[in-house]
């Protein structure tokens, strides 16, 4: 069997990795909370956000964790003009409506970008990517612990922010009760269209963490759909510590499962808690029964 | 009516003369056509009479691909006798699939990410068991004679396809006259304005899912005897789902002919890429663009015109 020194790496990077899971799965849940969407297109936005810390790196070679604020900042602005010039003017009616236009947007944003920067695989080079912490038995590369504590710092102050200022009140009022919201004066529609600017902002912070031990491709957003929602169906839909719990939980059943089954079979752990959350208890861990 | 089953007449005339007088060329985007419009039709019938929208119809597709290579390479059956196993198995997994997700009461946007899941599941298990040879595909040994459903001329295979593609619109039609397709078309409508008619949701739901998978299936044999090779992310891979329930969004899902309608428009769209790149040399990678043309065209039709390219059809057909 396992020896428990290997299996004790194994939890920890699993926590490290999950630690920007849950970032991502907390963009992907408050979109869900407010708006009620499943916002399909969440793997291909990170993409892109991906995609914008690589070549601010190779163009002006600022360091990832230097471009948290650009990239922060300009991804919060596309979700917010996204949804304002496309998904909000179409969505009317049906969720699965919504979720085919998320659909229609990731195909574009995955082929545009395919286009665009070609098939290779891209990293960023930065002079701590090789230094390591010995903890334990284990050991852990540095950029990956500043990584987890940076996403679960970025989580605090948005719930900070979703708790404290008018903003995030106004927000936590929509995503409680929308008509109630309308008639006290919250101007539903621009909380709709902050709200997915938000989340995508998230998806901008993980990026910019991701990066420096991470690779980025046009199809790097595949990898993080069905990550994302397992995450975010296993914490409970519109529940943000069910999506830091989750986040944790799914990391180490990647880190895992890689370790038990190998590495081709491992990624079935993601798909199998993903069916059986849905089917024996789809309000999740920490979810309010529909 | 007449002059409807006139135009089908002259339309079905001309498909099967096209082949005698086309170019080689033609013919095999006559095939992709036809096989595109049969597993759209597949989607069609659980996606768009019934209303359950699947992100994983490949499940099927691949489930029928492999049960038939996997019963011819490692059994030695005839592909021929393969053929009706795999739809047996595709329509079985559509079952147990059903089962599961509608017991769990899943609907809507939980329902498309379950399928997604099954999809992935499948496509992990095929690359990783030794019985469908992982990673590495199968390969189905080149044999081009009619008994082992294997043709040297393209024709044929253009005719088989021709003729799958008219059997799922006679089924797509005969849902449109009996009382299941009537029944499906309630479901999809209000599940609970059917239930208090007294149509049993459940049982209807599963049946039409079972039907999908069937004939999802008869398309990935069909498949995997035109290019004698399947690997997991062929059968398995989220671009076969995606294609499957974009040709029928794009046509007109719930219609007769949304997807021959939507399998015409996106290979249509497919070759008019592949001509501008052999003029414009930037553009050498065509299948990205295309795809981008793909997803504008599904969001402008989900936002703008939900009944697909169909509707517009009958519009101009009933001005006429």
């Amino acid at each position: 069997m396992l020896d428990p020194g290997i299996l004790f790496a194994g939890v920890l990077n699993g926590l490290m990795a999950g630690g920007i899971y849950v970032l991502v799965a907390v963009g992907l849940t408050l979109i869900y909370g407010v708006l009620h969407i499943i916002n399909f297109a969440h793997g291909s936005l990170l993409m892109l956000a991906m995609y914008a810390v690589f070549f601010l790196w190779r163009l002006s070679g600022l360091d990832p964790y230097a471009a948290l604020p650009i990239v922060i900042g300009a991804a919060f602005a596309f979700g917010y003009l996204l949804y304002r010039l496309v998904i909000g003017r179409l969505s009317h009616g049906r969720d699965e409506n919504i979720l085919l236009i998320t659909l229609g947007v990731s195909i574009v944003i995955d082929n545009v970008a395919l286009l665009l920067f070609g098939g290779n695989t891209q990293t960023v080079e930065t002079p701590y990517a090789s230094s390591f912490v010995q903890l334990g038995d284990a050991f852990l590369p540095l950029p990956k612990i500043i990584s987890f504590v940076a996403s679960l710092l970025i989580c605090a102050l948005l719930g900070l922010f979703l708790a404290r200022s008018d903003t995030g009140k106004a927000i936590r009022a929509v995503a409680r009760e929308r008509q109630g919201a309308r008639l006290v004066g919250i101007d539903v529609d621009n909380i709709f269209a902050l709200s997915y600017g938000i989340g995508i902002a998230c998806l901008g912070a993980a990026a910019c963490l991701l990066m420096p031990t991470y690779y980025v491709t046009p199809s790097s957003g595949h990898a993080f759909v069905l990550v994302a929602f397992t995450i975010v169906v296993l914490g409970g839909m519109g529940s943000f510590a069910g999506a830091a719990v989750g986040g944790l939980i799914i990391g180490v059943v990647e880190s895992l499962g890689g370790l038990v089954l190998g590495e081709q079979l491992g990624q079935i752990g993601i798909s199998a808690i993903f069916i059986l959350i849905l089917l024996l208890k789809p309000s999740g861990l920490f979810g309010v029964r529909q | 009516m007449r002059r409807q089953g006139l135009l089908l007449a002259l339309a079905l005339a001309a498909a099967i003369v096209l082949p005698l007088v086309a170019p080689g060329y033609l013919v095999e985007v006559g095939v992709l056509v036809f096989f595109l419009a049969f597993i759209g039709q597949s989607w069609n019938i659980s996606g768009g009479f019934a209303g359950q929208t699947s992100f994983g119809h490949a499940v099927f597709f691949g489930t029928g691909a492999y049960t038939s290579t996997i019963l011819q390479i490692t059994f030695g059956w005839n592909a021929w006798l393969a053929w009706p196993a795999a739809v047996v198995a595709g329509a079985i997994v559509g079952w147990i699939i059903a089962i599961l997700s509608f017991r769990a009461g899943l609907r809507g946007s939980y329902f498309a990410l379950i399928t997604l899941a099954f999809a992935e599941a499948f496509r992990i298990l095929a690359n990783s068991v030794s019985f469908t040879h992982a990673g590495l595909g199968m390969l189905i040994k080149a044999d081009p004679r009619p008994a082992n459903f294997q043709f040297r001329d393209p024709i044929w295979f253009y005719y088989l396809a021709l003729a799958l593609c008219i059997v799922s619109l006679l089924i797509a039609w005969q849902l449109t006259r009996d009382r299941f397709g009537a029944r499906l078309v309630g479901v999809r409508e209000n599940e609970d304005a059917a239930r208090a008619l007294g149509i049993d949701v459940f049982a209807e739901k599963v049946k039409a899912l079972t039907l999908s998978g069937a004939i999802a299936a008869a398309g990935g044999t069909f498949y995997a005897q035109k290019y004698l090779y399947i690997d997991p992310n062929i059968a398995f891979g989220v671009d076969k789902s995606i294609e499957m329930l974009l040709v029928t969004m794009v046509g007109g899902a719930g219609t007769i002919f949304g997807p021959l309608l939507g399998a015409l428009t996106l290979t249509g769209v497919n070759e008019a890429t592949r001509a501008l790149a052999s003029i414009v040399p930037a553009l050498k990678n065509v299948q990205p663009l295309s795809l981008i043309v793909y997803g504008v065209m599904l969001i402008l039709i989900v936002g703008r015109l939900p009944d697909g390219l169909a509707r517009l059809f009958h519009r101009v057909q009933r001005h006429a």
